[in-house]
């Protein structure tokens, strides 16, 4: 493997925060420039960090250290084949996020756009500072600054619902992290004396079983952006804020940085072979069954899109610790694959609901029978996001779901398998009839439809985008399946 | 008994001045005047340096001022019966004492000063009724 | 290294001449207290700043008084620990002279002298308890900076400040004279009051009653001058009533002032192998400052007033550097320096910023700060990075001290301590996040973007050298964060005694 020092990992962080002195010096102002000035930097934070690609395909690591802290602990940053694959989703996504935000945030007339924006390009950047982070601390750091950045979003709209909700995201993410993750960090800094990220981990044969088995479990719930059970019930709060946070953020970007988190944990801090040893996987894989199965249902049971969506995602974060769980090899790469399938299927169903909502104001599933006739595009990629979702072809969710699948035969956890075939069809209830009670059912009396008609364009087309990849990633995902077996050693 | 009055008698200025301390910290703790507050806490330094004082004390000794014997120029160390002459020093440091105590006591009454300009009184429980009551 | 020499003194005898100089010169032009001010304690930071680099590049450095060789005379020993933190004391101490000046003028426009002059007194005070190596120096200095801290604190809110301040008197002259019974005995029981000269004659007389004695009164009295819980109760309303432009300066050094003398009592006077051997008390003492840290947390928590809240944010950081020290090893007492280090900042930046909000708003309670994000956007901001900073969110340095403690607490096996660290970072999560949901969210019905008026109008900053200093001092405390390593490697762990 060839180590190359780079400044372009930094760059792809820095870019977006850079610009956050312009978007407050353009203000209210000046919206358009405003608005232009994200997503130049969107553009040019996706172009560097495609710029990384083939070098990483061809076993190249970027490297870049900021500051060097203590023996064995350091600042700095490596873009390996994981956090590459992961970076690539999240930044492609803020650019058809910004463009979405343009056409909600002006067709519903918000307050604070200034903020918004500014906020979004710092969670943004402690996105990626996560993903390329080259040990634990600088994974630390930026998950810590996701939280603070994300907070003032979730709270946007100001009244006494948002802060309430604010309060429970502050007190559910900041109190896992600094009263589960920061001492099992220094723990794991006493027991091993370094941080960094290894392919074999860091932790073997270094402490013993008890104490390594108390500090995986204060990991895995420790970040509790993964939103597992019993630590998920920030997410469906957080839906208070407006919509492309609640598809960026709390389906993409901050829910899996938690999760990348804890596959961090899994492969550069303990190393499979250890926690193969422990037994650690086979806990957290029924840990994360569990999460499954009862997201999915209590899915079931909410009226408001944005919170089935919502404990949809909660149930879906699972799938991805389950794949690694797995410790073997398809059921990691199936694992880790859905961050992306899940992420385009995801936003394109948040998407979907804030374009109903900035269309007609709809947040209840009940009421919105009928409404596809009026907004087929939207219904329509609604659907594809469904599909993806639930794992059905010709949507990019079958393939990771294919790759859970088989992963839980090499693994002989058959029960684990039902589990996983059981919620695809849990899946399937809450989503498709959404859909097709969109388009085939008659309307309610109490609602006129005809007034409505399909929501802005700068709705509309990154829903279509989000979809028509969704689509795409069924055939073409050989480059994630490649950058992911890099990452892995596989 | 007798072990008792050995340590009572034996060594009664440690015995002073921790009584004299007490009595400054009871009065520093329990009055409630503000002034009696100030002397009780005038009366706890004193005590410190009479500590201090009793510490330098030799039985029977006298001040260190060597007297060179006429027609002498110098006179050689050896000679000089340490035992006769108390420890100068602790007695030297608790001038400095003595002024800081003072310094501190004008300090404070000053402030009480400006506290009964501002309430008309120094009882402490009154100062604080009105502070609560406002 | 001859020239050298003389800096160890510029830097205590400076501001000490000065602050006659200053009262006198504002009976012949007003104009010219603030100049001398600053150019004497300007002084004191050139020289300490060539004294700790003399320090660095040949070791440690003796003065000698007078002349007269240690034992006898008096010595200013200067080492890594007291070199860094003289440092910082003038540091702070110029710069807050920068950013209150106007404040100086606004509260005290007759008293400029008094004030200039009292400022000088307390900064030489600190300035000389640290620098010097002898025991009962070290006693007068602390009560010159103690007296010039009751009568500045007593210069404050008319109503309150000087019952606070009389408060402080009797609890602070207790605590003085606890430490001068110490030094009492331990002159007793050695017949020297220099540090080194009693470090060394200490190691035969590790069982003796007296010394115990003199340990506990020692000890006793400093932790009463630094307010550790349950030794505090001067402290919140002593620095909650004084004037800002004091507030600024007393809060964040004198406790962390006598945490350091704390530090050099147990490991330049006493010895390790006293302190952990032959006394066997560090364990309770770490329950009682993880006690302070806790009780610190959990009464900011029950405060309305800003002000009073960062008090008791005060004494839970006391409780810190106390349980750091008394680890007993090396990450820990590392942790508890760096500590020091960092707290001073921090408590500086947050009395800063309560100093810009009261420009502004004149009752600091926590209702009134509503919307204050909208009027004063730079402060608010300084005031986010020190909040982060106390809850110990990386980069800002608070996470890196916090770090040095919790793995010193992990191999000293002490983990109540942890726990009540962990505890802490989550109190000071709700502490200032309580403040933030006021003061950047309000709860009035928000005009929307399009009409609203444009948003410059409703800036009302304080003046721009109060907001610069904070946002300096806030950038500061993020360069500390970052640069800790290299703090730790070169001022830090050369300090710490062998054997630890």
């Amino acid at each position: 493997m060839e180590v190359v020092h780079s400044i372009r990992p930094i760059a792809a962080i820095l870019v977006s925060v850079s610009i956050i002195p312009i978007l407050i010096s353009c203000g209210k102002d000046r919206p358009n420039f405003r608005e232009a000035w994200t997503f130049v930097a969107g553009v040019l934070k996706f172009l560097i960090i495609v710029s990384m690609v083939p070098g990483v395909m061809h076993g190249v690591l970027y490297t870049f250290n900021i500051v060097h802290l203590g023996p064995g602990l350091d600042i700095g940053f490596k873009v390996d084949g994981l956090g590459l694959t992961f970076a690539l989703v999240a930044s492609f996504l803020w650019i058809v996020t910004s463009l979405y935000s343009i056409g909600y945030m002006r067709g519903l007339d918000e307050h604070s756009q200034t903020r918004f924006y500014s906020f979004f390009a710092s969670s943004l950047c402690s996105t990626i500072g996560v993903a390329f982070a080259a040990n634990l601390i600088t994974l630390y750091l930026f998950y810590e600054l996701l939280s603070l950045s994300t907070y003032p979003l979730v709270v946007h709209h100001q009244d006494p619902e948002a802060k309430i909700s604010g309060r429970k995201y502050l007190i559910y993410i900041l109190t896992t992290s600094i009263g589960l993750v920061l001492p099992a960090m220094i723990i794991c800094y006493h027991l091993g004396h370094t941080l960094d990220f290894r392919p074999g981990g860091i932790l073997m044969g270094t402490g013993g079983k008890t104490i390594l088995t108390i500090l995986f479990f204060m990991f895995l719930f420790g970040f509790a952006k993964s939103a597992i059970m019993p630590l998920h019930s920030w997410l469906p709060a957080a839906m208070v804020a407006p919509t492309p946070v609640s598809a960026l953020l709390h389906a993409v970007a901050v829910v899996k940085v938690g999760v990348f988190s804890i596959i961090r944990i899994f492969t550069g801090i303990y190393g499979i072979s250890l926690l193969k040893s422990l037994h650690l996987g086979t806990a957290a894989a029924y840990i994360s069954a569990f999460t499954i199965l009862v997201g999915s249902l209590i899915a079931m049971s909410q009226d408001e899109l944005k919170r089935r969506l919502a404990f949809s995602t909660i149930s879906q974060l699972s799938y991805i610790i389950l794949g690694i769980s797995l410790l073997t090899p398809k059921g990691m790469i199936g694992g880790i694959i859905h961050i992306v399938m899940h992420a385009f299927g995801k936003i394109t169903l948040f998407f979907g609901a804030g374009a109903i909502f900035v269309a007609t104001g709809q947040k209840y599933i009940s009421k919105m029978k009928g409404l596809g006739k009026k907004m087929p595009i939207t219904f329509l990629a609604f659907f594809i996001g469904s599909l993806s979702v639930i794992g059905l072809p010709p949507t990019g969710g079958f393939y990771s779901k294919w790759y859970l699948v088989l992963g839980c035969i090499d693994a002989h956890k058959i029960s684990l398998l039902i589990i996983l075939l059981i919620s695809s069809f849990l899946n399937a209830l809450y989503f498709l009839p959404i859909v097709f009670k969109g388009f085939f059912s008659k309307e309610d009396d109490d609602v006129d439809v005809s007034k409505y008609k399909e929501a802005p364009l700068c709705c509309i087309i990154p829903m279509i985008i989000t979809a028509t990849i969704s689509v795409l990633l069924f055939f073409y995902q050989g480059i994630f399946y490649k950058l992911i077996s890099i990452g892995l050693k596989l | 008994m007798e072990l008792l009055i050995k340590e009572i008698i034996g060594k009664y200025n440690y015995w002073l001045y921790i009584i004299l301390m007490m009595i400054g910290l009871y009065a520093i703790i329990a009055k409630n005047n503000l002034i009696k507050k100030l002397v009780g806490m005038n009366i706890f330094q004193t005590a410190i340096i009479l500590f201090y004082i009793s510490i330098g004390y030799k039985k029977g000794g006298t001040l260190p001022i060597i007297e060179i014997p006429h027609g002498h120029h110098t006179i050689s160390p050896e000679s000089i019966d340490i035992s006769k002459y108390i420890n100068p020093l602790p007695h030297v440091l608790m001038l400095t004492a003595i002024v800081v105590s003072v310094a501190t006591f004008g300090v404070a009454l000053a402030i009480a000063l400006k506290i009964y300009k501002e309430y008309n009184t120094l009882e402490e429980d009154e100062i604080r009724m009105r502070l609560r009551g406002k | 290294m001859i020239d050298n020499h003389v800096f160890p003194i510029l830097i205590v005898i400076t501001p000490l001449v000065c602050a006659f100089f200053v009262m006198g010169l504002y009976w012949v032009d007003k104009r010219l207290c603030l100049p001398l001010t600053i150019l004497a304690i300007s002084i004191s930071f050139i020289s300490s700043i060539i004294t700790l680099y003399s320090v660095l590049t040949s070791g440690t450095i003796q003065y000698k008084l007078g002349g007269w060789p240690p034992p006898i005379g008096i010595e200013y020993r200067i080492d890594l620990l007291n070199g860094v933190i003289l440092v910082i004391i003038s540091f702070i101490s110029l710069f807050n002279l920068f950013t209150s000046f106007n404040q100086v003028s606004h509260d005290f426009p007759e008293k400029k002298g008094t004030f200039y002059s009292l400022y000088l007194l307390f900064t030489t005070g600190l300035l000389g308890v640290v620098i010097t190596g002898d025991l009962f120096n070290l006693y007068v200095l602390l009560e010159i900076t103690s007296l010039s801290a009751y009568a500045q604190i007593a210069l404050g809110d008319k109503k309150r400040a000087p019952f606070a301040s009389l408060n402080y008197i009797f609890i602070g002259v207790i605590g003085a004279s606890f430490y001068l019974l110490g030094v009492g005995y331990i002159y007793m029981m050695t017949g020297s009051l220099n540090m080194g000269d009693v470090a060394h004659l200490i190691h035969n007389l590790h069982h003796s009653q007296a010394i115990f004695v003199a340990f506990i009164f020692c000890i006793v009295g400093v932790w009463i001058k630094m307010a550790l819980f349950p030794l505090h109760i001067w402290l919140p309303n002593a620095y909650t009533y004084a004037p800002t432009a004091s507030g600024r300066i007393i809060a964040p050094l004198m406790t962390k002032v006598m945490v350091y003398v704390m530090i050099r009592l147990m490991y330049s006077v006493f010895g390790i192998d006293y302190l952990f051997n032959t006394l066997h008390i560090s364990q309770s003492i770490i329950y009682l400052s993880s006690a302070a840290v806790l009780f610190g947390g959990i009464m900011a928590l029950s405060q309305d007033n800003l002000k009073k809240m960062f008090t008791y944010i005060i004494i839970s950081e006391i409780g810190y550097m106390v349980g750091g020290a008394w680890l007993g090893n090396k990450t820990g007492l590392t942790g508890a320096i760096l500590h020091i280090i960092n707290d001073v900042f921090m408590t500086f930046a947050l009395f800063l910023s309560a100093g810009n909000f009261a420009w502004r708003i004149k009752d600091l309670s926590i209702h009134n700060l509503e919307d204050i994000f909208q009027k004063m956007p730079w402060t608010s901001t300084g005031f986010v990075v020190v909040a982060l900073s106390i809850i110990g969110i990386p980069p800002t340095c608070g996470f890196f001290s916090k770090w040095y403690l919790i793995l010193g607490a992990i191999e000293a096996k002490q983990y109540l301590f942890i726990i009540a660290l962990i505890l802490s970072s989550l109190l000071n999560i709700i502490l200032f996040f309580r403040v933030f949901e006021k003061s950047l969210f309000s709860s009035k019905p928000h005009v929307m973007e399009s009409k609203e008026t444009r948003s410059y109008n409703l800036i009302e900053e304080a003046p721009a050298n109060m907001t610069i200093g904070l946002l300096v001092i806030g950038a500061i405390l993020i360069l500390i964060g970052l640069y800790s390593g290299k703090i730790v490697s070169n001022l830090i762990l050369p300090f710490i005694p062998k054997g630890l």
